[in-house]
């Protein structure tokens, strides 16, 4: 917990959350080092209540990622007052009594079993707390509290502190939770009522088995045999039934999936097994299908917690949007209100660095908005009165007073979150291997069966036989093992996946990644950084230190990105000058003088006018520069060129190699962006892809629309809340790390590590996970031939259909995981 | 033997009550979150 040596290295990690600390703060005699305020506070904080331990825990579990604490501005936790408001709590609230309350709180950035340990020792650093319960999948904690203690604010404020921001989790996104909670609970009910039928049908038929060696009273015979029969006929008829139901939906839609054949050998099982317990003679299967059900239920759940869910999305306007806004009266105060009482007609006031709370029209005020959420475009934009903006958008340098045109759903990024949700539901099943095979399957078993019975019936005479022989075909040929390596090997995999910082949401993606297609790439944020960098710099360097003093104070965007660009530099002491006389020109530059030398900072144009010449030296520098789609900044000292800065956006490092693994695997990548077309082929350019694929100036609907016109496969790789529609719509989306929660809950893949790395490790793991569900397949198939073989024989009797269908089905789970084993092996 | 047309419905009445239990424990939300629980039982050791 100490800092790292100062003399080894010059950077010093900060004790809290892991980032370096700035050479100016670096304490030398202190034994913690802190980056900024809000670190001290939290480690503070923790230290004080003795929670110390979650470092420990932190770096057991999650020790790569930086855990950066909120930013704790008046703005940012005055946001949190609203939670107070009567209106707050009859809407998410539970009072229990006057000194019990309950809210549902959905925390961002809860990562691992640290982020579970410290949450639920809340109780701890704030006593009105009385318990907290977090659920790690969901990212919900349940927390109790006294309210006569302390109002819910405190509360939210302390877990935003330690880098949780809250939000109520209500509403329609917690009723559908509620529904596939209850739709969870409904198969286990059905697991355990399986189960235990096919113990005790198991345990009877031991029994049976043992008679039919050694003898047994007719009494107990008939017992036995009545008792499996009633078991067994629960096993069948009452968690067996989603079997029956799935085969008649197939047969409805003409289609054929796994629960035909399934259906088909428990519907004859069952009428052979209960027509042989009333007549008294033949065979029983009811052991073997009971155990059948079981398993098959096993996989069925295997199966629906890989799926992915629309209720993810539902709700996430709220994400987007600050929770309250103030209002400003006519009378010129200001109050805070929930953002669902905001009407269009309303004023609102938006300071620097809060999100606008809806779509309007600036009153008051100058000042730039960041977009790159919304559009895509990574510089931010000036704004003026009379200028549109959008709700979601963030205010980055003056306070505005906005008109409101749209709130709530209306707005553009509702509208947009719309799009999303119906995507994500009406997104089309993928046909997976398993359902192709599925057909084929049904043809060769009725075929199997019909010759078998025709065979039996003509050659070997009595028609009993030919049941009997028929019936015990179709009951081995249920192809449990082939329902069951699919979403086993599918489980695995992704489980893998998970611990390489892949999250897979819907499993069945992995094998349309081995399918090739198009493969859309969003430029800002997802192959470049996404924000604004120095990509180049001619000149001294002690003009960076000149040039971040004269921009200090900027409101331009372009300014603000130069002084903390260049923020940092160290000051030469040697070089020191004086700036003075600064003034901010409103046509692109700030002029001053530099010890009595005039000096110009700005664009080109600005320059130009001024008076500065360029020879063709400069001239080519800042055509080169501009036709890759940078901003330049020039600096210029007694009326001549001294200093050339770029500023662009750069593409991340292992975008290139990210680009080859998709060619590699079939994929076609193309960009798509919604920053203007130059830009683009650019980037295009310099990651080898073709021109034509690359399309800029594209809005957020016409990615959706043209993901929906493109025929083949689709994959959307993306971050902001404007590729959220087109992930959701593509037949698989893939969210990097960084972006917005929107297209976190919109995509089907989360990659949470930073960049696109870890794109070709997924495509390893698609490309693993398909070849062994093959394996698995084959391996399925010929034990299902083999037992069809043998029961056309008639050499199948009900003890060998007991012994050789559990052995399939754990040579199915056997592939599945072994076969993981190794491909880690191979990794490393 | 005639002991066993008792013992046999004894035996299914308990694997009965066991379900029974099983079923009560879904039904007030034992199995709803799988994932937090495991962490829980390892820290409430080290605590």
């Amino acid at each position: 917990m100490t800092a790292t040596s100062e003399s080894a290295t010059d950077v010093v990690a900060c004790d809290h959350c892991g980032l370096p600390v700035p050479s100016a703060l670096v304490d030398t005699t202190g034994s913690h080092q802190f980056c900024c305020h809000g670190c001290r506070t939290v480690y503070t904080l923790l230290h004080d209540a003795g929670l110390d331990q979650y470092y420990r825990l932190r770096n057991e579990f999650d020790p790569d990622a930086a855990h950066p604490v909120g930013e704790t501005t008046d703005e940012a936790t005055s946001a949190y007052a609203v939670f107070d408001a009567p209106a707050f709590a009859s809407r998410y609230v539970e009072h229990e009594s006057d000194h019990r309350a309950h809210v549902d709180l959905h925390l961002q950035n809860v990562r691992c079993a640290a982020c579970l340990w410290l949450i639920e020792r809340l109780p701890r650093l704030d006593r009105a707390v009385i318990e907290s319960r977090l659920s790690l999948r969901r990212g919900v904690a349940r927390v109790t509290w006294d309210p006569t203690v302390s109002p819910l604010s405190r509360i939210a404020r302390t877990l935003d502190r330690l880098g949780y921001p809250a939000r109520p989790a209500k509403g329609s996104a917690a009723e559908h939770a509620a529904a596939r909670r209850e739709e969870e609970r409904k198969q286990w009910v059905r697991i355990g009522l399986a189960g235990a039928c096919a113990g005790n049908t198991m345990l009877l038929a031991f029994a049976l088995y043992a008679g039919v060696f050694d003898g047994m009273e007719a009494g107990f015979v008939a017992l036995f045999r009545w008792l499996s029969a009633a078991i067994g006929g629960v096993a069948l008829f009452g968690p067996g039934l989603v079997f029956f139901r799935g085969a008649w939906a197939a047969l409805r839609s003409r289609s054929a999936n796994l629960d035909l054949p399934i259906a088909l050998a428990l519907g004859v099982g069952g009428v052979a097994g209960l027509t042989n317990t009333v007549t008294g003679r033949g065979d029983l299967y009811f052991d073997s299908l009971s155990v059948l059900v079981f398993l098959l239920l096993v996989g069925r759940y295997v199966q629906y917690r890989q799926q992915r869910w629309a209720d993810d999305t539902v709700g996430l306007l709220l994400s987007l949007t600050p929770v309250s806004c103030r209002r400003v009266r006519e009378n010129g105060a200001t109050e805070d209100i929930p953002i669902e009482a905001l009407q269009p007609g309303d004023t609102v006031e938006v300071r620097p660095g809060e999100l606008l709370p809806a779509d309007g029209e600036v009153t008051y005020g100058r000042s730039s908005v960041e977009q790159a959420l919304l559009t895509g475009e990574a510089a931010a934009v000036g704004v003026g009165v009379g200028d549109d903006v959008f709700a979601g958008t963030k205010n980055s340098a003056d306070t505005l007073h906005i008109g409101v045109t749209r709130a709530g759903e209306d707005t553009r990024v509702g509208r947009l979150m719309r799009l999303v949700q119906d995507g994500v539901e009406h997104k089309p099943a993928i046909v997976q291997l398993t359902d192709r095979i599925a057909g084929r399957f049904v043809v060769a078993v009725s075929t199997a069966a019909l010759l078998v019975f025709a065979g039996w019936w003509a050659f070997g005479g009595a028609l009993g036989a030919a049941v009997n022989h028929t019936v015990a075909l179709l009951i081995v040929a249920c192809p449990c093992a082939l329902a069951l390596a699919t979403p086993l090997t599918l489980a695995v995999a992704c489980g893998r996946a998970a611990r390489r910082d892949i999250l897979i949401k819907r499993a069945a993606a992995l094998e349309l990644l081995t399918h090739g297609g198009t493969l859309y790439l969003d430029k800002t944020g997802t192959v470049t950084h996404g924000h604004t960098a120095l990509v180049g710099w001619f000149g001294p360097a002690w003009l960076r230190g000149v040039v971040a003093e004269l921009e200090a104070e900027s409101t331009h965007p372009v300014g603000r990105a130069l002084a903390t660009l260049f923020g940092d530099t160290e000051p030469n002491a040697t070089d020191r000058r004086e700036l003075h006389e600064r003034i901010e020109r409103g046509d692109g530059g700030v002029e001053a003088r530099l010890d009595q030398q005039p000096l110009l900072v700005g664009s080109p144009r600005f320059l130009q006018r001024h008076g500065v010449t360029f020879d063709a030296g400069w001239l080519c520098r800042i055509t080169a520069h501009e036709s890759a789609g940078r901003t330049v900044v020039l600096v210029s000292l007694n009326g001549e060129p001294v200093a050339l800065a770029a500023l662009g956006d750069r593409v991340r490092d292992d975008a290139l190699r990210a680009v080859r693994s998709c060619r590699d695997h079939g994929w076609t990548p193309t960009l798509l962006s919604g920053d203007a077309p130059r830009v683009v082929r650019h980037v295009a350019g310099q990651l080898g892809i073709d021109e034509t694929n690359a399309t800029g100036g594209v809005l957020p609907e016409a990615k959706l629309d043209t993901i929906r016109d493109t025929a083949g496969p689709t994959v959307m790789v993306g971050d902001g809340v404007n590729d959220a529609a087109a992930l959701a719509a593509a037949d698989l989306g893939i969210a990097v790390r960084g972006g917005a929660e929107a297209s976190l809950a919109a995509a089907d893949v989360y990659l949470a590590r930073d960049g696109l790395a870890a794109l070709p490790e997924l495509f390893a793991v698609a490309q693993r996970a398909m070849r062994l569900i093959r394996i698995n397949l084959a391996v399925s198939l010929s034990y299902n031939a083999t037992a069809v073989g043998l029961a056309a024989a008639g050499l199948v009797t009900p003890l060998l259909a007991a012994v050789i269908m559990p052995i399939s089905s754990a040579v199915a789970l056997a592939i599945a995981v072994a076969g993981h084993g190794s491909f880690r092996n191979n990794a490393n | 033997m005639s002991v066993i047309y008792l013992l046999i419905p004894l035996a299914l009445i308990l694997a009965g009550v066991a379900l029974v239990g099983f079923l009560w424990a879904v039904r007030k939300g034992q199995f709803d979150d799988l994932d937090s629980p495991p962490h829980r039982a390892v820290f409430d050791d080290e605590d």
